[in-house]
């Protein structure tokens, strides 16, 4: 996922966050301007379209009937996809999904399902035969960084707009009866990546500040404030004491996201 | 989760396993195992049990994925089929490839990419049988087989994972206290450098107990990283002993 920058656009983001200060003008641990807009896609039972700066992510969530896995006969199954659209940055590719696109789109499954997010327990039809399947689908449809913190975002906010078909079981085989009733939901977590940048830690990271970052750890956090994933990534490294220091920045940042969520 | 018949921990602090808290499973290490590879290594951490193949720095295949500034590294995690309960198929899964990217993250701030433009070391993990932390284990072979290869290192990448069962944080989960404890914080760490290189978790953690998960896998991961020296000492050792053993003329 990297885009040439040059050298002196490198020293010069470089400069700026060694000064406290970044170049489009916020603090360090600012995010971007965050707008939130839900059900806009009306054929899918859940979605959501998040705009952090320029990054823009839409999450389309379906719901249909499947098996459960053996060893959780009366759970519902999640299961969570990203795309990255080849039209979201000249460094996409169509095909088959690399290891960046697994890798997001598993970073954001940890953080529903470590949270316990959806109460999986509800979308059991009939034990150990058939439950909702609740399929996450998150299509990057323009990269500026962090994709990571956009998609969990959007994902959530996707789940919380999501509709369940009733449903009434007839001679053992299940019909789909009118009308919805909302995804039971317990959890809001929400993902906040961290970059390091010239031993700084800078949130929200931009797609130049990608660029020049040696590492970056992601933390979702539940509503009680609680991490429940984490995920270090990139080829540098973290010391422990910028690793609480992250954890300390993350609970509050999610903390102030969580307001910007409708529900 | 069906339901939890035995305890994990007993009242006096002992888990299943009979090891306490803060204590790490046996470990074996061995490097210079596999005779075509530049670098190998074999680890038994548990239960697990894996084989680390490391070869170059030489040329990248497919061609355009070298780089002109530097080495790039490549690494696939894979487990046998054969290597937990129910057979896993071969072809490799969306957690594998996952894994082979943390763990090449875990493994490159030890290495000098920039002394070698233009080239590629491929590391190869095979996992013959898993038992929990397999990753960790994975990382403290790979460091191994790396420096086995005679590539230059910043420091040894030791690994080890921490986590909380029954509202205790534990040292080096097994697959057991894994999958039905409430959190695993697999973390690799460079002493040297004061460096943490893997850092992941799932489950539910406070932030004092995650920080305290965080700090007993570091102290983990120096136990285990004397293992690792006195690993590659007793390589040279064993060598030394066969040139003795050779006769003179």
């Amino acid at each position: 996922m990297s885009t040439l920058i040059t050298r002196v656009r490198q020293k010069q983001i470089g400069q700026t966050i060694d000064a406290g200060k970044r170049l489009d003008g916020r603090a360090l641990t600012d995010y971007r301007e965050i707008k939130i807009e839900q059900g806009l896609i009306e054929k899918a039972e859940g979605s959501a379209r998040i705009l952090l700066g320029k990054t823009e992510v839409l999450v389309g969530i379906k719901v249909e009937i499947g098996t459960p896995f053996p060893d959780t006969p009366n759970e519902g199954v999640l299961t969570v996809n990203v795309e990255l659209v080849p039209l979201a940055s000249p460094n996409f590719e169509p095909g088959p999904p690399d290891e960046n696109s697994i890798e997001l789109a598993r970073i954001v499954d940890r953080g529903i399902r470590e949270s316990k997010a959806i109460d999986n327990e509800k979308l059991c039809i009939e034990p150990g035969k058939k439950v909702f399947v609740v399929f996450v689908d998150v299509y990057v449809l323009n990269h500026d960084g962090n994709l990571i913190d956009a998609s969990a975002l959007a994902a959530v906010s996707a789940l919380l707009n999501t509709k369940m078909p009733n449903y009434e079981i007839k001679d053992g085989e299940v019909k789909i009866k009118q009308g919805y009733t909302p995804l039971p939901l317990r959890s809001h977590p929400i993902t906040v990546t961290i970059g390091k940048i010239n031993d700084k830690l800078v949130v929200d990271p931009w797609l130049e500040e990608e660029q020049v970052m040696d590492a970056r750890i992601s933390m979702a956090i539940n509503d009680e404030g609680n991490i429940c994933a984490i995920q270090k990534g990139l080829a540098g490294y973290f010391t422990p004491q910028q690793i609480k220091e992250a954890s300390k920045i993350a609970q509050e940042k999610a903390a102030e996201m969580r307001k910007k969520l409708k529900w | 989760m069906n339901e939890k018949t035995e305890k994990l921990i007993d009242k006096k602090g002992i888990r299943l396993d009979g090891r306490k808290a803060d204590e790490l499973r046996s470990l074996k290490l061995e490097v210079g195992v596999l005779p075509n590879a530049d670098g190998s290594a074999y680890i038994e951490h548990g239960k697990n049990k894996i084989l680390v193949g490391v070869f170059g720095p030489r040329e990248v295949h497919p061609k355009h994925l070298s780089r002109p500034d530097r080495m790039v590294v490549k690494c696939r995690y894979h487990m046998a089929p054969f290597s937990v309960p129910e057979r896993k198929s071969p072809a490799p899964s969306r957690r594998e490839v996952e894994l082979g990217k943390v763990i090449r993250e875990s493994l490159e701030p030890a290495l000098f990419l920039e002394l070698y433009p233009r080239t590629g070391i491929d590391v190869f993990i095979e996992v013959l049988q898993a038992d929990g932390g397999s990753r960790c284990a994975s990382i403290t072979a790979a460091a191994l087989a790396i420096a086995d290869s005679g590539i230059p290192m910043r420091d040894l990448v030791a690994a080890c994972a921490a986590g909380k069962v029954e509202d205790t944080v534990v040292l080096d989960l097994y697959d057991a206290e894994d999958k039905l404890g409430a959190a695993d914080v697999p973390v690799a760490y460079m002493p040297n450098l004061n460096a943490v290189t893997l850092l992941q978790m799932d489950g539910i953690l406070a932030p004092d107990e995650f920080e305290k998960a965080v700090d007993m896998a570091i102290d983990g991961c120096k136990k285990i990283y004397a293992l690792q020296k006195e690993a590659l000492k007793t390589k040279y050792m064993n060598v030394k002993e066969e040139i003795k053993e050779e006769p003179e003329e």
